[in-house]
């Protein structure tokens, strides 16, 4: 498989040299390894800005799903009234109320965390939701035969069950709160990954925005990865 | 398999006239397509005498499981009057002990978790009901099993937990819901031997729903025969087999008399 990637890449590098495609167009893999090396800081520190933007905003979009995802799954009204204001929300496009959101929030890290949270908060919301609602009809028979309450049916029975759910939504939401970010950092920003791709095309430094966009793509699959390294630890029952 | 009870205490003597169960012309209805109700059950008369060991048999369909989630107070009937030990039976109660067809077992738990739940949910003293479920998995051949999750065991094993768990929080009543329907021929004879020893040993009460007769008659003192659709009790037959039974039981004449009565029943060739 290695070897496939390995094939392209050189099929790039040859294709770039042969018809000498100029630099600010298409570089070449070599060429853009070469410009990385030598804006290896700045890289790196934008690198850490979009890190730092993405976990912050993920981690309040999970803080924010679990309450309103428990109160919808256990209760008919919430799940009326809540459903579809936030069905509503998540309908509504993200990059056309970036600006919007930068307005009202400034120039700090914090709009750019919102966009985070829009984004990636109902992919994880409506997961959990499923996962607290799919504990299957002879388990929750077994609970009510023993007598156990609401609560109990939910610590031993609904979380376990929902657990897996949970992580399916947080990987695909991990993904999008990358790109939550750059889109935070495309509209306003002074730093992170997004604002270097958005600076170097405008100044024809096309190897630099291509290794930025190589590192969002790197970024964007360890983060996939570490949910679910985590979640091979936690849900350790399936196969 | 299993040993003498050791240590775990019989039942108290029941009150001499106070029936475990009691069902007074129940029945029951399920909404079926295009608003029309289906008939599942009844109405049935059904008395589980305290200490006895009851069985139904019937074709699938025929209603028998709807009859246990009712005495298991998991569904209510449509019309009737159910007890259970005097009361009225409207809930389900932690007097009641239930093996399921599927063992239900949570793969997130160990076995031994599996079958102390009871104990969480009811809030037993958490050392003693430790203790005793440890009992019940050594009776059962588990003990070296206590800290595997259920998914490494074999079906025959997991409906030992299952057994184990419904035994735990020393039910009065133990309902059994097709326990061995899930498992292959061998194992389901070599359950049904252990299930009878040991519900000999605890002196229980025990009510068993399944489409085996051998099963049924290899098990029980009484055999009702349900009928097709809406289940009705067709017949009753008191089997007068000497206990403990055991793997000949079954080539005792009288229990292949037993067998041919019922197969006739069911089949409707009596003439």
């Amino acid at each position: 498989m290695p070897a496939v990637y390995l094939a392209l890449f050189v099929a790039w590098e040859l294709s770039v040299r042969f018809f000498t495609i100029p630099a600010w167009i298409l570089p070449a893999p070599t060429e853009i390894a070469r410009t990385a090396l030598q804006w290896a800081p700045e890289l790196a520190l934008n690198s850490l800005v979009t890190l730092r933007e993405t976990l912050v905003g993920f981690v309040l979009a999970i803080a924010l799903s679990l309450p309103l995802a428990v109160l919808i799954a256990l209760n008919a009204t919430a799940r009326r009234l809540l459903y579809p204001i936030l069905l509503g929300l998540q309908s509504v496009p993200k990059v056309a109320v970036a600006p919007l959101i930068i307005l009202w929030l400034g120039l700090s890290e914090w709009p750019k965390i919102v966009i985070v949270i829009l984004v990636c908060f109902f992919p994880i919301l409506v997961n959990l939701i499923a996962g607290l609602e799919a504990a299957p009809r002879t388990m929750l028979d077994l609970m009510r035969s023993l007598g156990a309450s609401q609560h109990m049916i939910f610590r031993r029975l609904r979380v376990p069950v929902a657990l897996p759910h949970f992580f399916t939504g947080c990987k695909v939401a991990v993904t999008f709160a990358v790109i939550g970010s750059v889109i935070g950092e495309f509209v306003a920003a002074q730093e992170g990954l997004g604002y270097l791709i958005l600076i170097s095309t405008s100044q024809s430094q096309t190897p630099l925005a291509f290794a930025a966009i190589a590192l969002l793509t790197l970024l964007s699959i360890a983060l996939f990865h570490g949910i679910e390294w985590i979640e091979r630890r936690v849900v350790d029952w399936t196969p | 398999m299993i040993a003498a009870a050791g240590g775990l205490a019989a039942a108290p003597p029941p009150a001499a006239d106070v029936a475990a169960i009691d069902l007074l012309g129940v029945s029951k209805h399920y909404p079926g397509s295009a608003g029309k109700s289906v008939h599942a059950l009844g109405p049935i008369d059904l008395r589980i005498p305290s200490g006895s060991f009851v069985a139904v048999v019937g074709p699938s369909g025929c209603g028998k499981s709807t009859l246990l989630r009712l005495v298991a107070g998991l569904e209510k009937p449509d019309a009737g009057t159910m007890s259970r030990y005097g009361t009225p039976l409207d809930a389900p109660s932690h007097e009641v002990g239930i093996v399921f067809q599927e063992h239900v077992l949570f793969p997130w738990n160990t076995v031994l978790e599996n079958v102390l739940l009871p104990a969480d949910v009811l809030a037993l003293p958490k050392a003693a009901a430790r203790e005793r479920a440890l009992r019940l998995l050594e009776m059962t051949g588990l003990g070296a099993f206590a800290d595997h999750r259920p998914q490494m065991l074999s079906g025959g094993m997991r409906q030992r937990a299952a057994l184990c768990r419904a035994l735990l929080a020393d039910p009065r009543l133990l309902l059994l819901d097709e326990p061995f329907g899930a498992l292959d021929a061998l194992t389901r004879e070599e359950l049904s031997l252990e299930l009878s020893s040991l519900w000999q040993d605890l002196g229980r009460t025990a009510f068993l729903i399944t489409h085996d007769i051998e099963e049924a008659i290899l098990l029980s003192d009484r055999v009702l025969v349900m009928s097709p659709r809406p289940g009705r009790i067709r017949a009753d037959f008191v089997i007068d087999l000497p206990r403990p039974r055991n793997a000949d039981t079954p080539r005792l004449p009288r229990f292949q008399e037993l067998k041919q009565e019922i197969r006739d029943i069911i089949f409707d060739r009596r003439a």
